[in-house]
């Protein structure tokens, strides 16, 4: 079943960042996954997150705060 | 600490390069190449130790905390003092706030954190340490907590609630019910390649703004007149610290580029309260801070935000030159 991936963040570097990561490691792995990024300030409230970028997967806050390593996001996409 | 450096700085600028220590452009590089380096590894030490404080003490962690307990007052302070150990990102105040106000902590605590937030952070401490020393930087940080904790204690007595945007409001009338906070349950070796990037990944990001400003300051060492700022600002007259702060809250400059400059303002004349006042209000508040803060709150709710920070600013600058 693919995948749907959400990346909250206003547009900081780091949320580039992290998109940029996890664009790699789906393309890499060929993962079946939908990536969206969430720039709208009330889209990222609902989820509850304070501090961005975070990363969600199939609606589960899986990151936030931070930038992932690679190893790290292909054992969540897991 | 710093000797092996200017041995260093000697070798490279007046040996290696051949250009004598009497002439204007060896002194001038010399000072560049040292205060450079110098700069770059105390950033990189103090946004790593930041980076280790952080990652035990998220934010989340930090917000139950303010919200669990009964503190009596204590609570602007607190979150002034959580303001300044977490790091700073213009684009993060926005889910900030609204996850403060959510998580029912009152307006005013969530000011303090919000005030303190930008003014002390890990760049202008690095910053501080290596152009001013230790006492400064001590002052500095100081000053910044005490000025979140009173900005926060004076908005919170305004009654702000019905000023911020209907969606806010919104959010306040059904509060959620706090999510559990979880803790990572990660080790220190997993999380440590995370901080080491991350530490350097800012000390890049700022490269650009300490070379220049170190170059400027540099240049202004040289070309400056010595008594040049003495006249205009130096003098002590009572307008001098309102004009430099008033000056300073539109401009949006990083910490890295400001203090090398405000460093030759002080060596050449002008008191330290008065820089002092010029750094917090540029780093402090800016246009940019105030159209993200446009999402959650009117204008005219900003412009008080503004007016009460500027003013503990202003305040805070007579203080400096009155007790340094």
């Amino acid at each position: 079943m693919s995948k749907s991936i959400k990346i909250l963040g206003t547009g900081c570097p780091k949320c580039q960042t992290m998109t940029g990561v996890v664009k790699t490691v789906v393309q890499e792995n060929n993962i079946d996954a939908t990536i969206e990024k969430v720039e709208d300030i009330m889209e990222i409230m609902k989820f509850n997150v304070m501090s961005t970028p975070a990363l969600v997967i199939d609606d589960v806050v899986t990151i936030k705060g931070r930038v992932p390593s690679k190893t790290e996001v292909l054992e969540l996409l897991n | 600490m710093f000797q092996w450096l200017q041995n260093f700085a000697d070798w490279l600028i007046y040996s290696a390069f051949n250009i004598g220590a009497e002439t204007h452009l060896g002194t001038a590089l010399n000072f560049f190449v040292f205060d450079t380096i110098k700069i770059l590894i105390l950033l990189f030490l103090v946004v790593f130790i930041m980076g280790i404080v952080n990652t035990y003490f998220p934010i989340e962690k930090l917000k139950n905390y303010l919200n669990k307990k009964k503190l009596y007052g204590l609570e602007y302070f607190l979150s002034s003092i959580f303001g300044a150990i977490t790091p700073f990102c213009s684009c993060s105040s926005v889910p900030l706030f609204i996850g403060f106000v959510q998580g029912g902590i009152p307006l005013g605590v969530t000011f303090s954190f919000l005030i303190t937030s930008p003014l002390v952070n890990e760049v202008a401490i690095a910053m501080f340490l290596g152009m001013f020393g230790l006492k400064a930087t001590l002052i500095y940080v100081g000053s910044g907590v005490l000025l979140g904790t009173l900005g926060g204690w004076v908005l919170g007595k305004f009654k702000l609630e019905p000023l911020l945007s209907d969606w806010v409001k919104k959010i306040l009338d059904n509060k959620l019910n706090q999510a559990a906070y979880k803790e990572e349950n990660r080790t220190f070796t997993q999380r440590l390649p995370e901080i080491v990037n991350g530490a350097w990944d800012i000390v890049k990001n700022v490269l650009v703004y300490v070379i220049i400003g170190i170059a400027i300051g540099a240049a202004m060492h040289g070309y400056v007149p010595e008594n040049f700022f003495n006249q205009y600002l130096g003098g002590g007259e009572w307008w001098t610290v309102p004009l430099a702060v008033i000056i300073a809250v539109p401009m949006y400059a990083n910490a890295a580029g400001i203090v090398p400059v405000i460093q030759v303002f002080v060596a050449k004349g002008v008191p330290l309260g008065t820089a002092i006042a010029f750094m917090m209000a540029t780093v402090g508040l800016s246009i940019p801070e105030a159209t993200l803060l446009k999402k959650v709150m009117s204008l005219k709710l900003i412009a008080i935000f503004f007016a009460v920070v500027t003013l503990c600013i202003i305040i805070s600058g007579y203080v400096f030159n009155l007790i340094l």
